[in-house]
Parts: structure tokens; sequence; C-alpha cells
């Protein structure tokens, strides 16, 4: 690591010369041309609740002003709301290069205070950078990183750590029934999880993929249910219960693209019939037992390799 | 591939705040069908899709997909950009179809999710 990063500052300085322009920036944008009123200005504006906008020649698409809501204001104190924006806007235009550091675009803020910059690549504007946009970028670049570096130190091999005659760790979520604003949620939980256990990648994509499928099976079908996963230190258990209907026909729903899913389900890209198949495969064991009326259990089992150098009891 | 070839070869556009053009892709896959993506992609893989649900990023991060990219130039709702930066999947846009996409990408050395499916002669893959 260099020297400096040690420091929440010193990090965030050097993010500011990592990251480009065009990384962060917004790619669309509105824009106006010399040509449009004062009063459309006004309405695009509140319309796309923003502070201001390029002016864009009609003719050659180039970047010939910038308009803010200051000017409007400006305009409509004077009564001069039907004139045209090329004779109101702010002109030549202070831009930002799309290939920069962002340390640059953060100097011209600093120093010309405006809220907003045009970010131009080879003349053409490409984008619009405000400092909201930086700080956005900033926070969710730090936390990302932060995630990597807990994961990078993770307690490795928890279990063999930890010492008894039987352990075992529980993770269980509650599903709602079609609760799509949520559904994959206890997934991408019980995802984190593994990962944060420093689990092998590839079993960490096994075991969520099984938990997702089920996940959803839930969601769409059932009155409702819950998700488990329970960690041993040989295996990991997937289990997903719900409280109903259950499966008329278990053999059936086991063959692949047999679906009862609505159309709707379908446009989202799931409902062909997959899921269960989808599990199995994830799956070293697998089970599934229904009753109709009182619910489904589906069971997926993977096994953990022993980490080097330890000694696992089977 | 770099995400940054990705998105020269496609000529797309990045929609959401999370990109990084030096992260690898190693593989690519186009679906339509989640199922699909959660039944043959590996980590590490290149979504190319037409469905710009957020769902598709729950997905995405489920299955270890590296970048999403939507084709035929649809732009994703503001809950899928906001789903991709929480999840840390980046996401493109390209106004190139599905099948044209995937060619081009294929064309220029990135292999597909079947392990088993030589690449382009001239390519070295990931998977061999």
């Amino acid at each position: 690591m260099a020297e400096g990063a040690a420091t929440g500052l010193g990090r965030l300085q050097e993010l500011t010369y990592e990251l480009r322009v065009e990384q962060v920036m917004s790619s669309q944008v509105i824009t106006v041309t010399p040509e449009d009123t004062m009063q459309y200005v006004k309405d695009l504006l509140r319309q796309h609740r923003i502070s201001g906008t390029p002016v864009i020649s009609a003719s050659d698409g180039r970047l010939v002003g910038i308009v803010s809501v200051e000017d409007v204001i400006k305009a409509a104190d004077s009564g001069s709301m039907r004139e045209r924006v090329g004779r109101k806007m702010s002109s030549p235009v202070i831009t930002v290069d799309a290939k920069e550091p962002l340390a640059e675009a953060i100097k011209k803020f600093a120093r010309h205070k405006f809220g907003r910059l045009p970010v131009v690549d080879r003349g053409q504007l490409v984008g619009i950078l405000t400092p909201g946009d930086i700080i956005a970028r900033l926070l969710v670049t730090l936390e990302r990183r932060y995630r990597e570096e807990v994961a990078r130190t993770a307690p490795h091999r928890v279990f063999e750590e930890l010492s008894s005659d039987d352990t075992h760790l529980i993770l269980r979520y509650l599903v709602e029934a079609r609760d799509f604003t949520r559904a994959g949620d206890a997934a991408t939980r019980l995802r984190r999880g593994l990962v944060l256990l420093g689990l092998d990648q590839e079993v960490v994509r096994r075991a969520t993929v099984a938990a997702y499928e089920a996940e959803m099976n839930i969601v769409i079908h059932s009155v409702g249910g819950k998700l488990t996963g329970e960690l041993r230190p040989e295996r990991i258990l997937i289990r997903a219960t719900d409280d109903g209907p259950g499966i008329p026909d278990v053999e059936r729903a086991l063959e692949p693209g047999f679906t009862t899913a609505p159309d709707w389900i379908r446009e989202l890209g799931f409902g062909a019939g997959m899921g269960l198949n989808n599990i199995r495969n994830c799956a070293d064991e697998f089970r599934i037992e229904s009753q109709v009326g009182v619910g489904t259990c589906v069971e997926a089992v993977l096994y953990l390799a022993p980490s080097e150098g330890s000694q696992v009891e089977g | 591939m770099k995400l940054d070839e990705v998105r020269r070869i496609l000529e797309a556009e990045v929609v959401s705040g999370n990109y990084e053009g030096s992260v690898e892709a190693q593989a690519g896959c186009g679906a339509d069908l989640l199922s699909d993506v959660l039944a043959f992609t590996h980590t590490g893989t290149l979504l190319l899709t037409g469905l710009v649900n957020p769902q598709v990023l729950v997905t995405a991060e489920v299955a270890g997909i590296v970048a999403v990219v939507f084709v035929r130039g649809k732009r994703p709702p503001a809950e899928t950009v906001r789903q991709a930066e929480e999840r840390n999947v980046p996401l493109l846009s390209t106004h190139y179809t599905m099948f044209e996409a995937c060619g081009r990408l294929y064309a220029a050395g990135l292999v597909g999710c079947d392990r088993r499916s030589p690449p382009p002669r001239h390519v070295t893959s990931a998977w061999m």
C-alpha cells in the first residue's frame, strides 16, 4: 500500500487521482439550443429538477454555452422570458475533459464555484458533472473497497478455529409471498454472509444460486416461507420451506421446462420451469418434499472442501 | 477481456456510476432468461441482456456477473441503476442487437460460458 494511504483523507485524495471524470459523470445530459426560449429552459429545469443545462449548437452539436437557474431568474426579473437562450447564456464555458483525473474537476469546482461542469471529449459534449456526482461516486467506491478489505481480512477457516463438538451456524431469512421488490434479498444477504466467512468463491456461487432459485419459488408460488442457510465445517445446507399451497405432482414439477408461473413472471426473466433443476444442479445432495395444503420443503446440500492443512472430522 | 475493450467494441455507453474499465470479463453470456444466467454462467462472466428490470441485478450479484450490457440501446430505469451501484455491478448500454453484440465480442476473443466449446482459433481462453 502506498504511503499516505493509511489515513482516510490520503485514501480519498488518491482516489480522486485514480478516477477519471468519465467514470463519475452522468452521461445522460439534457441540453438546449441557443434558439430555445428562456421560458422553455425554465420548464425543462423544473421538469427534470436540475439547476442548469449546457447549450448545444443545433447545426454542429458544439458546446456553445451554459444556462443556469440564475439566468432564468434574471430573465424572469427583467421580463425577458421570451428571449432566446443564445442571448442569456454564459459563454465561453469552463469545461472538464472526460479523460482527466477527477481531482482536476474538483479543483475547477473549488476555483469557479459552479454547480456543474460540462464534460467534453475531443470537443464533443459527452456528459455533465456535479459536486453531488463526485460525492456519491467517492462514497460508493470507498464503501466497496472497505467491503473488499473486510472480505480479505475475514476470519477465513472460521470453522476450524471455533472449537466445539458440533459447530453449526444458522442464517435464517423470512421470505414474503409476491413481494417482487424484495425478491432476492434473502439470497443476497446469505451470499454476503458466506463471502464474509471467507468461503470458496465457487461454493458461494452455487449455494446462492440454489438459495435464490428457492427464494424465487417461495415468492412466486407460495403463501410465504423461510430460507435457511445452515453451515457446518464440512457442508452448507440450503433449506427453503413454505406454508403452502404445496405441489400436487412433484415429479412433474422437477421436469425441466414444466412451469405454472404466470406470464408477467416470465416477462421478468423467470418462470421458465428451470428453478428446481438449477437447484439440483448446484447441489451435491438434493431433496424435495411437498404436501398439498401443508407446504413444500426443498433442501440442497453442498460439500465444502477442507482447506489446506485443516483436519475436518467426517 | 477488459471492460474498456468491451465498451470500445460495442460502442457502449456507461450507464451506472460504478464502472471501472480495468476489470476483466472471463467469459460472456447472452440471455433474456435469468434462470439460464444462473444455470450456465461462472464467476466473472459478462452478461448481455435485453431485460432492464432490477431483478437482473439481483441475478447478477448472485451469479457473480462482472458487468451487465443492455442491448438494442435499452436504458435501465432508475431503480435498476440504483441496484447496480448498491450491488457493485457496472452497467453498459449498446445500440447493437443481442446477436450482433455477442458476435462482436466473441470474434474479438471473449469466450462463451460452455467450457467445452473451443474459443475462436486465434484466441487463448481463460478456461483452457
